[in-house]
């Protein structure tokens, strides 16, 4: 067995490795060497230590963003993995048409970020036109407006994850459990919420993560308006990048420091739920 | 199992957080390409028409020819990041005949509108970078200075009408314009002469309208009687979408921002104090109010929506320039009754003031492109200005006027240029472009985003003269920091 992995190890596992390194790992370290650059062009940097960092860390807006993304977050995780569990647990019951329901519910998801905010922008501008307003009035309805959007397109999709781990779960214990008389309450949270408990943990980081990184639909919806008070994190670092001469490096150092509070977020996370997983 | 699990979710987290280090490529510039696919059909029938054009006698730029099939075989290409994309399509059509003629490869891109600076800066990253780029004035050169070739021994500046044209850093010509426009408020003459033939009209010719007091009396005339002249409003949408947001912010933002250096006597200032902010609310009151659309919703109009509802003769206004041109022909309002104003803000002595004209469109060759590439770029703007298809390609197709002397014989049918010859020969003083003077792209959104939350009600004037006054100071302390 090893003797085989050894002997196919180049085949296998090399072109993946390779565009691994090359799309992944080499522009990571080039990234968090340019946030102690100055430049105009990637390849064309001169170091300048950690007067970026400062930059970035004084910057009122990417507070601001910041904030603005993690209320974002925790509404949209709890909003996407409730709604799109209700809906699991609703089509794996015997009801007519199950499987229409969850296709349309997935389709959403097939439709790509920039192309669902321009049609959600026409969409919730001809609703607000009535009121003689846009999206971009006020921060709040910018706000509302990702959240419906997030969920719309996620929530099909967490839906499959979360149906594929109800199917997982052994028909013995909830005939075990009918047996000693437990009710449809004591059911849900005793036996089905245990068991599910892998799914839960990828859903979450699913939408935790989803949700820091957004970045299209916050482009094609709001683009920032009204003042980058809509602003989302990776729409801050973006913009600082590419909208301002001389701070390419102040934007590298925001994502880096982006990278380094999503990942701390998401180890937290996956610790939490995990404890709570029960081996089967 | 659960071991595998965990490795996969950590994997998981580090390719996902990691994604967002640098996810962010620009890829706007994929849409020429599909242009240039759909317009090979028409490709090849201008090719006939040119190589007949060739037969006859096209003997003029045949140096430049031979010169380009050295380039050719010296492997030299061209690559242009083209800034306007209303010239897309035909800049592509004119690289493909340069190909078609000299073997040369020429590779034209455009940036989406907005976002060229940023398609310029990954663009440049690349190991086959532009070859030839723009800068939009003298603080865009600020930025690209290292990158440009100096141009001061090319045809190009040989034939370049003034030094007024060109940008240079001490003794070097770093860019040189290739456009000169023209903008100011686009009337629709049919529905003009309908409202001053109507008995409820005040003013009652197009002489009397050169001055703010005028404009706001027709504007307000007509917004109060516009189903008589059929008409949704006097003025086009003031949307601030980013498509359309840079006539306010920029465009517009000009006009104060000359009169005071017009007063001061300068060209350029570290600080701005705004001493014309009130006449530039009075005008983006006027905008607003007469307009075919509720303030509230400017949010979300886009330059599309603007340039149709001229273009339609839903408005008889529409602030723009000479390049709106080709998004108005072949519709509703017919060349004959394309004319142009001057934006009068309400300053005394306006009755003077001509179009605002001048230059954002500088080309830049880039110094870092190897030796055989600077040179085909060159010999590529050469031939583009000597010969019989490049001058007719930027003069009558694209309705460019430019500042080179080869162009005398080629003169664009452009009415709004027309508009513009006109006022200038009636003596009239043209608005020079001091908004290549702003101090950095960062203090345009500042102003865009006061006058939309201005408009729309969420903020109030004054969070425009602070974006304006201290928003050019922070702007331009931060730009020259060094």
């Amino acid at each position: 067995m090893s003797k085989n992995i050894k002997k196919y190890f180049p085949i296998f596992m090399l072109p993946t490795l390779l565009a691994f390194v090359i799309g992944f790992l080499v522009p990571f370290i080039m990234g968090i060497w340019l946030s102690f650059c100055k430049f105009t062009t990637v390849t064309d940097a001169k170091f300048v230590g950690l007067s970026n960092y400062r930059q970035a860390i004084a910057d009122p807006e990417f507070m601001h963003a910041f904030w603005y993304t993690t209320a974002f977050v925790i509404v949209t995780v709890i909003v996407i993995n409730v709604a799109a569990f209700a809906i699991a647990y609703m089509l794996t019951k015997k009801i007519n048409g199950s499987n229409i329901f969850r296709s349309v519910f997935f389709m959403p998801n097939l439709i790509g970020g920039i192309i669902l905010g321009w049609v959600w922008q026409l969409l919730l501008n001809s609703i607000l036109a009535i009121w003689g307003k846009t999206i971009v009035y006020s921060p709040t309805y910018g706000f509302i407006g990702m959240v419906l959007l997030l969920c719309w397109q996620q929530i099909g999709y967490m839906m499959v994850i979360y149906i594929a781990g109800l199917q997982n779960i052994p028909g013995d214990y909830i005939e075990a459990a009918k047996v000693d008389g437990a009710n449809s309450r004591q059911m849900l949270w005793r036996i089905i919420l245990p068991s599910m408990m892998p799914s839960i943990t990828i859903c979450s980081f699913l939408t935790i993560t989803n949700g820091f990184k957004m970045f299209d639909q916050n482009l094609a919806l709001t683009n920032g308006a009204p003042s980058k008070m809509s602003e989302l994190l990776a729409l801050n670092i973006f913009n600082t990048f590419y909208g301002r001469n001389g701070f390419e490096g102040v934007g590298q150092a925001k994502a880096v420091i982006f990278f380094i509070a999503v990942a701390v977020i998401a180890v937290i996370q996956n610790r939490l739920t995990t404890r709570k997983e029960v081996q089967a | 199992m659960r071991k595998w699990r965990k490795i996969a979710a950590l994997s998981l987290s580090a390719a996902l957080a990691a994604g967002t280090l640098y996810g962010c490529g620009s890829s706007d510039t994929a849409e020429t390409e599909a242009a240039a696919e759909t317009e090979a059909a028409a490709e090849t029938e201008a090719e006939a028409q040119e190589a007949e054009a060739d037969a006859e006698g096209g003997e003029a730029s045949s140096d430049i020819l031979e010169l380009a099939k050295a380039d050719a075989e010296a492997g030299g290409k061209v690559y242009y990041l083209n800034f306007k994309p209303e010239q897309a399509d035909q800049w592509v059509e004119l690289a493909e005949t340069y190909t078609d003629l000299t073997g040369v490869q020429v590779d034209v891109q455009t940036a989406a509108s907005n976002t060229y600076e940023s398609t310029l800066k990954s663009e440049m990253a690349k190991s086959e970078a532009p070859t030839l780029f723009q800068v939009n004035g003298p603080v865009g050169l600020a930025t690209w200075k290292d990158y440009c070739r100096d141009l001061s021994d090319t045809e190009l500046y040989k034939n370049l009408k003034s030094d007024d044209y060109a940008l240079k850093d001490g003794d070097e010509v770093k860019s040189i314009a290739y456009v000169i426009e023209t903008y100011g408020i686009i009337y629709n003459k049919a529905l003009l002469n309908d409202y001053f033939a109507a008995d409820w009209s005040t003013v009652k010719s197009i002489d009397e309208l050169n001055n703010f007091e005028a404009l706001k009396t027709v504007a307000d005339e007509i917004q109060a009687h516009k189903d008589d002249l059929g008409v949704l409003g006097a003025f086009t949408s003031a949307g601030m979408d980013s498509s359309s947001d840079w006539r306010y912010k920029t465009h517009l933002a000009n006009l104060p921002i000359y009169y005071e250096y017009k007063d001061e006597g300068i060209d350029q200032s570290p600080a701005i104090k705004g001493t014309y902010l009130p006449n530039y609310k009075q005008i983006f009151d006027l905008y607003l109010a007469d307009a075919t659309c509720e303030p509230t919703e400017i949010g979300a109009k886009t330059g599309t929506d603007a340039s149709s509802e001229f273009a339609l003769g839903e408005a008889v206004f529409y602030q723009n320039g000479t390049w709106a041109y080709n998004d108005i022909k072949d519709n509703e309002v017919v060349d004959e009754d394309l004319g142009m104003l001057p934006i009068y803000i309400g300053v005394e002595g306006e009755e003077n003031q001509g179009l605002c004209t001048g230059s954002e469109n500088y080309w830049c060759v880039n110094n870092k492109a190897s030796e055989a590439d600077q040179t085909a770029t060159l010999n590529f703007l050469t031939w583009v200005i000597t010969s019989d298809e490049g001058r007719d390609m930027l003069a009558n197709q694209m309705g460019f006027v430019t500042p080179f002397t080869t162009f005398d014989e080629y003169l664009p049918a452009n009415p709004l240029v027309l508009a513009d010859e006109a006022y200038q020969e009636a003596g009239k003083t043209p608005v020079s472009w001091n908004f290549t003077t702003m101090p950095s792209e960062e203090w345009k959104n500042g102003v865009g985003s006061a006058l939309l939350e201005y408009a729309q009600g969420t903020g109030d004037w004054s969070g425009v003269e602070t974006a304006f006054v201290d928003g050019w100071k922070t702007e331009y302390d931060l730009a020259h920091a060094e």
